[in-house]
């Protein structure tokens, strides 16, 4: 077991998931509210990542940041702030998909409701928007988590497997196998199929509304 | 003027156009009419939630074309009162009113839901949200309000009472009010004035009984459902029957109890049975002899007006008119059931 690939691992995906969160928020709020005719051309960007083989994404962000390009100047290739943006770009649709979706299911009343008690388009966000798409906020949240920890392509391709600063868990088990290190692979894959088990239960859980949003179940319950 | 609205809204199907005057001072005044009138869109174009297609609203001198809705000091009661279902009763109350606990704990017992802060929205009655929610709206210390239906999510049984509350509130607060409602009793019970709407357009303004009574349009009198009303006072009351002074004419109706004496008497023409001569012995309790004072058509039905003491419509069938041999002048009797006349107590006098 490999505990520095896991450790840069979990490093990635907390930092990217965070970034992706002051990303998400905003934007998923302009998908779900905007009224401009060519919104659907922004959400089918955003869904890139979905369909895109992680190699042309990641061949894409290591050209953006090579030295011909205007980000050049900040050096990131193989290093773990570069990875960090390439995994942003690629969770970005597992971050603001279930968000979008949470803030597009937010009543107009509610939203409505607070603007004729005074209150601006942005304090009503945070005070009645947010709120009301917890489960959907932390969905986005868990699943780019998630999906960072899974993360090979792009890693491999802009990150290079540089041990204990980007070299993953995914790209570990990959090494161990090409170096015919069965047993090793094995642990270390078991261990990230366990916490990706491990968070999509969470994820589900949350959507089911297993342990939290009492009020929102017993408000359910009463309508 | 308070309120001056002139009001142009074109929506995909329909187009609403309605023109209101609300003076300063406690005055409630009521836009009636059927579902998909263009009630609720002048109310949302007044609020800043819908925008003018044409038209203007100046509110105290200032033009409000341009001012978002968030900056109009209106108090909105949403139809269904949109209580945050994430927020306790106290945070709902104090959404507006933030950094003022103070103001919370003031209009939380002016509408007695003080014993309710702790509580969830989903954990009140259909009455206790009405309250919650009327409580914050006040909390922003609103200077005109807009209700919109506030008696429709309630059953019967509440409705009644949570009515006479917000009669004896509107008339506390002192802010002027326009309620939006299709229940002739609301309109009766709460307005000063009433707005008449129907297909987007105004039909009749003025004071409910005027309109009740005088529809000058016969979608009014079709929206109104009620071809009678009267202003009575109750004599005596006895064993469950009250005896009412109407005009020159004495009626039994149902004891509606309480204390008032004065009421609207409303009566619905298709409950008037007409005859000839009295009859000797019958369940009705008011037998009214009068003199046939108008009659007109509506629709299959004619409507014939009895001057029985005060005025009285009945509705009958052509065929029945022409059978009775009713001609302006012709005496007859009216007969209708104490249970056929309702009463609303008439607080405005």
């Amino acid at each position: 077991m490999n505990w520095e690939a896991l450790i840069t691992t979990l490093k990635l995906a907390l930092a990217t998931s965070a970034i992706l969160m002051l990303i998400a928020l905003p934007l998923s709020y302009w998908v779900a509210f905007s009224k401009w005719r060519w919104k659907f051309l922004v959400e089918a960007v955003v869904a890139l990542p979905l369909v895109l083989p992680p190699t042309v994404l990641g061949f894409y962000v290591l050209i953006a940041l090579g030295p011909q390009s205007p980000l050049g100047s900040f050096g990131l290739p193989f290093t773990f702030g570069g990875l960090v943006l390439a995994s942003v770009l690629y969770s970005l649709p597992f971050a603001v998909q279930p968000i979008a979706a949470a803030f597009g299911a937010v009543e107009r009343k509610y939203i409505e409701a607070s603007w004729m008690l005074g209150v601006s388009n942005l304090e009503t966000f945070f005070r009645v928007i947010v709120p009301q798409s917890r489960a959907g906020v932390v969905t986005g949240f868990v699943l780019s988590f998630a999906h960072t920890l899974g993360e090979f392509g792009v890693v491999l391709m802009v990150g290079g497997d540089i041990p204990g600063v980007t070299r993953t868990l995914s790209i570990d088990i990959y090494d161990q196998v090409q170096s015919l290190n069965y047993s090793s692979a094995a642990i270390t894959s078991a261990v990230l199929l366990i916490i990706s088990f491990m968070i999509l239960s969470i994820v589900y859980a949350l959507n089911r509304k297993v342990w939290f949003f009492a009020a929102d179940r017993r408000h359910r319950e009463a309508v | 003027m308070l309120l001056i609205a002139d009001i142009e809204k074109q929506f995909k199907g329909l187009r609403v156009e309605a023109g209101l005057r609300i003076p300063p001072g406690s005055s409630t005044t009521i836009l009636f009419g059927p579902s998909g009138a263009g009630k609720t869109t002048v109310l949302r174009c007044i609020a800043g939630l819908e925008k003018l297609s044409a038209g203007r609203i100046i509110f105290d001198g200032q033009d409000w074309a341009s001012v978002p809705p968030q900056k109009r000091p209106i108090g909105y009661l949403f139809q269904d009162y949109a209580l945050f279902p994430h927020l306790r009763v106290r945070d709902n109350i104090g959404y507006a009113a933030r950094r003022s606990p103070g103001t919370v704990k003031q209009v939380a017992s002016m509408l007695k839901v003080d014993d309710l802060l702790d509580r969830w929205p989903s954990e009140l009655s259909g009455g206790q949200q009405q309250r919650v929610a009327l409580a914050r709206v006040l909390a922003r210390k609103p200077r005109l309000l807009l209700l919109d239906e506030p008696l429709s999510a309630l059953d019967a049984a509440t409705r009644d009472h949570v009515r006479s509350e917000l009669v004896q509130l509107l008339r506390t607060l002192g802010i002027p009010a326009i309620v939006v409602t299709h229940d002739w009793v609301d309109a009766l019970t709460l307005g000063d004035q009433m707005v008449v709407m129907s297909g987007g357009r105004v039909l009749q303004a003025g004071p409910p009984q005027e309109v009740f009574t005088r529809p000058q349009h016969p979608e009014v009198a079709t929206a109104a459902g009620v071809e009678t009303v009267v202003t009575g006072r109750i004599r005596w009351r006895e064993g469950g029957v009250a005896l009412l002074d109407v005009g020159s004419a004495q009626l039994a109706t149902a004891d509606p109890g309480g204390q008032e004496v004065d009421f609207y008497v409303c009566i619905r023409g298709e409950d008037v049975t007409l005859e000839k001569g009295r009859a000797e012995q019958s369940s009705a309790r008011n037998h009214l002899r009068g003199t046939v004072s108008g009659i007109a058509v509506a629709g299959v039905l004619t409507k014939v007006i009895i001057d029985v003491g005060f005025e009285l419509v009945a509705l009958v069938t052509r065929q029945a008119a022409t059978d009775l041999g009713l001609v302006k002048g012709a005496e007859i009797f009216a007969v209708f059931k104490a249970s056929a006349v309702h009463l609303i107590p008439n607080a405005r006098i």
